[in-house]
């Protein structure tokens, strides 16, 4: 049972169809308990007031945006190096989830900085470089659609994820760099003590039905890649005999 | 060393040849940079504020702009196959290729700067912060953009697809270029965000072409 055993697409598709149908109810399970913990059972925030359960989806989708940007580049580096061929259709199937996490934390993190700061955007340094991050999910897809050849794009796409992933900490370090030299505390940062467990536990199950919701998205892009290229393949065949 | 710079001697011939198409990166950033006042005002003190910023960004578009002419040209009249087919190391030959295109891009750009922050009423005190960071940023440029361009080979019409995949990772140099000039316009010390500037430039060095050789050699399989 070694890595190459689910280079083979049929057993790989058996066991992937299994680990989704097991990940998609965890994921809706914990959604819906994490759903109920955060918007019933914890607390208004003393300061924040209601707003506060901005954060149990907010603080969630950020962490998956890092995640998925460094399983994508992991993915990238596997398939460069070993070529495995399961590898490039895992990176190609996380980015657009990246992506989608990534919009969904710059969304809810507007929405909550409206009331709270009383602007949708400032050009704080987390917010900068989250955004800069989306602009790399989306050259990365832009790349994999420009190029016909999948193989060949499937290879561009990995060399320009690791060239990504080695400059996300520079370009993370620039912009903390050029926001502590722009902007002296313009913002009121209201981190406050440590967490509460009341407000922690919601988050804490959210951020796992996130991750259970990647994984099952994972799989189901990845089982959809492989069918539309056996599709590819009769159709050749096909065309072919 | 003797083949690459016979490399660089042949592209900075080629570049001379062509005559105007090597400007055009220099024109447009003098035109870029003319628009500012159109489009923010004339006052000096606003112009001085922003000057900096405005001729980094200029700068950076130029030199992305004139990325496509780094292999596309090579790319498709076959001569980058001989160079990678003629048992060269493939970084080296990239690297050649990436100092010409400096020579023919960055340069004239770092010539024209002072003149267009005279226009712009920059600071003089910013000058020699102005000229180093172009001279210590703008190699950066093209050894970052080379990746790009080299990946974006195959792709019919992949400007746009460029500018995406290169303006986010030339961030960096952006921030401590401008941030360089800016300390030296407000009386500070300018040398640490040039010498992180420098670390960039330097880190790029030997990563670069080797990452824009890897592009190289799949876009020719």
């Amino acid at each position: 049972m070694s890595m190459h055993y689910f280079a083979n697409p049929t057993h790989f598709t058996r066991l992937a169809g299994r680990i989704q149908q097991w990940a998609g109810g965890l994921a809706a399970g914990l959604l819906i308990a994490g759903l109920y913990l955060a918007l019933v059972v914890a607390p208004a925030d003393y300061q924040q007031g209601e707003t506060v359960r901005i954060m149990f989806v907010h603080v969630p989708s950020a962490w998956m945006a890092l995640f998925c940007y460094s399983f994508l580049a992991v993915a990238s580096a596997v398939a460069l190096i070993w070529k495995h061929p399961l590898a490039d259709m895992a990176a190609k199937a996380s980015a657009p989830i990246g992506a989608g996490f990534t919009f969904l934390a710059l969304v809810t993190g507007s929405l909550w900085g409206k009331p709270m700061w009383g602007t949708w955007w400032v050009w704080d340094a987390r917010l900068t470089s989250v955004l800069i991050l989306f602009f790399l999910y989306l050259g990365y897809m832009a790349l994999w659609q420009a190029i016909e050849d999948s193989q060949k794009a499937a290879k561009a796409a990995a060399v320009l994820a690791l060239v990504g992933a080695v400059n996300v900490p520079i370009i993370k370090f620039s912009v903390d760099w050029w926001n502590t030299l722009h902007q002296p505390a313009s913002v009121l940062r209201m981190d406050g003590p440590a967490i509460h467990p009341s407000m922690l536990w919601p988050l804490l199950v959210m951020a796992l039905a996130f991750k259970a919701y990647f994984v099952t998205l994972l799989l189901a892009r990845m089982r959809m890649e492989l069918n539309l290229r056996r599709i590819r393949a009769l159709r050749l065949a096909d065309r072919t005999s | 060393m003797k083949p690459l710079i016979s490399i660089i001697a042949r592209d900075l011939r080629l570049a001379v040849r062509q005559g105007g198409a090597t400007l055009l990166a220099l024109v447009f950033f003098v035109l870029t940079v003319t628009l500012f006042p159109l489009g923010v005002g004339p006052e000096p003190a606003i112009l001085a504020r922003i000057a900096p910023g405005v001729l980094w960004v200029a700068a950076l578009l130029a030199a992305m702009l004139s990325l496509d002419r780094l292999f596309q040209s090579d790319f498709e009249d076959g001569s980058l196959e001989q160079l990678v087919l003629s048992g060269l190391p493939v970084g080296g030959v990239v690297l050649a290729k990436i100092i010409a295109h400096w020579m023919t891009t960055g340069f004239p750009l770092l010539l024209a700067a002072p003149f267009l922050a005279v226009l712009l009423n920059m600071n003089g005190e910013g000058f020699t912060a102005l000229m180093l960071t172009m001279l210590i940023g703008t190699p950066a440029l093209s050894l970052i953009g080379a990746i790009g361009a080299a990946l974006t080979l195959t792709v019919r019409r992949g400007g746009v697809l460029l500018s995406l995949l290169v303006l986010p990772l030339y961030i960096p140099v952006l921030i401590f270029g401008v941030s360089a000039i800016d300390a030296a316009v407000h009386g500070l010390n300018a040398k640490p965000h040039l010498l992180l500037l420098a670390a960039l430039t330097v880190a790029c060095l030997p990563l670069c072409p080797w990452a824009a050789a890897a592009a190289v050699k799949l876009s020719l399989d």
